[in-house]
């Protein structure tokens, strides 16, 4: 194997490993949910990222024919990590946040989705509010 | 070289991997399991795919990508259920 190849293939371990170590850390560092959320996004793309891609060049200098089928993964997880992040935040604001006092009027017909999924007719949260500030 | 920064590798995911554990056991909200277990998920595809390269098979290829899979179908039925009380209603 050249020592090229073989130069940026180590590289490219080496920052994914880092990069999952920072994501991982970011999480256990970072004080409330929401923060923490952002954290492990950079183990997502960069960290495993890195490392499927060395691996892709791995095998072909190794193999001799070259696969793209390690990009699966990286496309799974590009596509399910918004998905992932989205439904983990709804869930947290279910269980902790109060939709009176923390969060602002929807200004529509119904609430916000996450605490009301389906709005009972002629309900106006912007009353509501109205009422709690008179 | 490929061997040391594969150990490299192997020591930087082990670390992350206790940080998820701690993250999981000490919570404090729901939330924050589900997200430890999710990140779990991702440096487990990293472990494997890693340790695909120093065994020089891609056998453990496969396991990754039912790994990812899995992991994001467990997280999404986790969350809806904790969301509406039932996962497929």
């Amino acid at each position: 194997m050249p020592f090229i190849v073989e130069l940026i293939i180590s590289l490219l371990i080496v920052i994914g490993g880092l990069f999952l170590l920072i994501g991982s850390f970011g999480m256990l560092k970072l004080r409330e949910l929401l923060p923490r959320l952002h954290a492990p996004t950079k183990a997502t793309t960069v960290g495993v990222g890195g490392v499927l891609i060395a691996s892709m060049l791995f095998f072909w200098v190794e193999r001799g024919h070259f696969t793209i089928h390690e990009l699966l993964i990286t496309l799974f997880l590009f596509l399910t990590a918004p998905i992932t992040a989205n439904l983990i935040a709804k869930a947290y604001m279910l269980l902790n946040v109060d939709p009176h006092t923390d969060l602002p009027p929807s200004e529509q017909n119904e609430g916000w989705a996450t605490f009301d999924p389906v709005g009972p007719e002629g309900y106006d949260p912007s009353e509501e509010y109205e009422e709690k500030e008179s | 070289m490929i061997d040391y920064a594969l150990n490299f590798g192997f020591i930087c995911v082990s670390l992350a991997l206790l940080m998820n554990l701690w993250r999981l056991t000490i919570g404090p909200t729901t939330a924050d399991r589900i997200l430890a277990v999710d990140t779990m998920t991702i440096n487990a595809i990293a472990l494997l795919v890693m340790y695909g390269i120093a065994k020089g098979t891609s056998m453990y290829f496969e396991g990754a990508l039912l790994l990812a899979m899995f992991g994001f179908v467990s997280t999404v039925a986790y969350c809806k259920f904790i969301l509406r009380g039932d996962i497929i209603e």
